[in-house]
């Protein structure tokens, strides 16, 4: 399990789940979840498409997800994106489609595609999904406190020197590196899992922004080990261990949450004082 | 409709013409607007409005739903296209905007969302250090909310909210602040807690304070200066200056009458009731008590409304 092609997909696993932990923290913050459900789902038409000509599928999905991301960002109007997002999605998801069908003998490559592979991973691939993660992360680390504040409240951002326009953009181009990063080993269709049930389970159990972040992160390590592992021995898709341990993650953050609640409710000295006087709004 | 800045014979607080009336301000404006107009699609919003605020003053902006209010802060902030006229602002402005919602889940303590003030939305991550800490600490301090630091911001009331954000707006030391409706949705107690905060921040700090609000009553006491929207004109001065019966109905073009009782103000059209009207608003105003009327601030047209 550690030898051979598979160290591949351990590196380049770390680097994809760890990438898509911190996107994920803006995905959830941001209440983003339908687009980075979009994108992956668009940039699958592009891995498709790569397959048909026979490029790298990296390329295709890469190509995908900037066109996804670019069409997304270009026609959303003031914040609200969630209809032009669906009209993205339907569209690369018909282009796909046809891709397929053109296709026919690529069944097993569709399959993994859709749903993950634990041997996605080869090592010529390595050198760019180190530089796309890096990236990445620097994208996120210089965006940091302008997509935090326009995430914690939108009006709060708009008189800084990034626009909240150029700031979902940068946003949307890091969904965009996490979805081709994740979308080999993944699946297209639960490399948005990765994004959402870590950072969601993160943000219940840390109550700062940094902490959460970082957590988020973690947790979507341990997820992408534990699904690469367990594929690996079972022969199951990655996606289905991916997109269980990301629901599980979310159910024990929750349940955390409000044990927590309960406690400090009990207990606390301020909580008896707010419960005593009500809230003001 | 006649402008309200060619009526005849001088009147006190109106338009442009009140920065005449007081004497030279020994220091230079912190905001100074004159002859705004905001055009927005389907109407003109704003018209012809000038007023100057000082440092250290606490200035209300009075209007009704729909004034313009918020229109005239945006513009004042640079995110609203200017028609016509001239704004001139000291930068860096703190802005409270109107309509803040906060998730209680977000992973954000009320510290984090001050130190977000702190750096503005500078582009890198924020390095932690004593010194900031130490100025997040003071700020909270500022705002009688040191206790409320560690809260997450969205699980807080609304009146602590008000006051975090005010925190966040004064972290980069404005010299003017602008506050959007900052009292909608706070009862009595907090209301008059964040005026008199905002009036300390306005002496102890001379930061030019300008807010919103749709009911002057709350500030009365602070108040140094009215700034009064109405049908798209403005009229500015002292409160005495343009809470005044002749002035509002110059301003609204029509009769209004102002009735002040217990150290309230009513402001309400009069119409209906011809010349006695104002009587009659203010026996039922009487009738009713002082704390449970508040002031009613008609829309232009809007005549049949009262207390
Ligand atoms: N983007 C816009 N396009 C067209 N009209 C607008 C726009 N924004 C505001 N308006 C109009 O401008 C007028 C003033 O709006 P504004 O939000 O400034 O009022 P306000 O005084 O802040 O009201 P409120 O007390 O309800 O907050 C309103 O009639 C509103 O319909
Ligand atoms: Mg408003």
């Amino acid at each position: 399990m550690f030898s051979g092609f598979m160290v591949n997909t351990w590196l380049g696993g770390s680097v994809m789940a760890a990438v898509a932990g911190l996107v994920g923290f803006f995905v959830v913050l941001r209440g983003s979840t339908f687009a980075a459900h979009a994108i992956p789902q668009g940039a699958f038409a592009g891995a498709a498409g790569a397959a048909l000509i026979g490029v790298n599928t990296l390329v295709g999905t890469g190509t995908f997800a900037l066109l996804g991301v670019a069409a997304i960002a270009l026609w959303s109007r003031h914040g609200r994106n969630d209809v032009v997002t669906a009209l993205v999605l339907v569209s690369l998801l018909g282009v796909g489609s046809l891709f397929l069908s053109l296709s026919t003998e690529y069944a097993q490559q569709a399959f993994s595609l859709l749903f993950g592979s634990p041997l996605a991973v080869s090592s010529s691939e390595l050198v760019p999904t180190a530089a796309l993660g890096a990236f990445c992360v620097a994208l996120l680390a210089a965006l940091y406190r302008p997509l935090l504040l326009g995430s914690v409240a939108p009006e709060l951002a708009i008189t800084g020197p990034v626009p909240p326009a150029r700031a979902e953009l940068g946003f949307l181009l890091a969904v965009g590196v996490a979805t081709t990063l994740a979308l080999p080993v993944v699946g297209a269709l639960l490399v948005f899992s990765l994004m959402i049930g870590p950072p969601a389970a993160a943000r219940q159990l840390a109550g700062r922004p940094s902490l959460a972040m970082g957590l988020s992160a973690a947790l979507a390590l341990v997820t992408a080990w534990v699904a690469i592992a367990a594929s690996y021995e079972t022969n199951w898709p990655v996606g289905f261990f991916v997109g269980t341990f990301s629901a599980v993650w979310y159910v024990a953050g929750r349940a955390w949450a409000a044990w927590s609640r309960r406690a400090r409710a009990s207990v606390g000295p301020r909580a008896r004082q707010k419960l005593a006087l009500g809230r003001a709004s | 409709m006649v402008p309200i800045t060619s009526l005849p014979g001088p009147r006190p607080g109106l338009g442009a013409g009140s920065a005449g009336l007081r004497a030279p301000e020994l220091s230079e404006p912190a905001l100074s607007v004159e002859g705004l107009t905001v055009r927005l699609p389907g109407r003109e919003v704003l018209r012809d409005v000038s007023f100057s605020v000082a440092p250290g003053e606490l200035t209300g902006l009075i209007g009704s739903n729909g004034a313009g209010k918020t229109t005239l802060l945006r513009a004042v902030l640079g995110l609203q296209g200017l028609a016509a006229g001239r704004v001139a602002a000291k930068r860096p402005i703190g802005y409270v905007p109107q309509k803040v919602l906060l998730d209680p889940d977000l992973p954000v303590r009320a510290r984090d969302l001050v130190g977000l003030g702190l750096e503005g939305t500078r582009l890198g991550l924020p390095w932690p250090s004593r010194a900031r800490r130490a100025r997040v600490d003071e700020l909270l301090g500022s705002v009688e909310a040191s206790s409320l630091a560690e809260a997450r911001v969205g699980t807080l009331s609304g009146g602590e909210q008000q006051k975090i954000l005010i925190a966040h707006a004064l972290a980069r030391r404005p010299k003017l602040l602008l506050l959007d409706e900052p009292l909608a949705n706070l009862d009595l107690k907090a209301t008059q807690e964040v005026v008199a905060l905002l009036s300390r921040i306005a002496k102890t700090h001379g930061v030019a304070v300008l807010l919103s609000t749709h009911d002057i009553n709350p500030l009365l006491a602070v108040m140094d200066r009215v700034v009064y929207l109405a049908g798209g004109r403005a009229a500015s001065g002292t409160t005495d200056e343009v809470v005044q019966t002749d002035v509002l109905s110059a301003l609204y073009g029509h009769h209004v009458c102002v009735v002040r009782l217990h150290g309230r103000v009513l402001v309400s059209t009069t119409d209906e009731h011809g010349e006695q009207g104002c009587d009659v608003a203010a026996d039922a105003w009487e009738g009713a008590g002082p704390t449970t009327v508040r002031a009613v601030v008609p829309a232009p047209g809007d005549e049949g409304s009262s207390s």
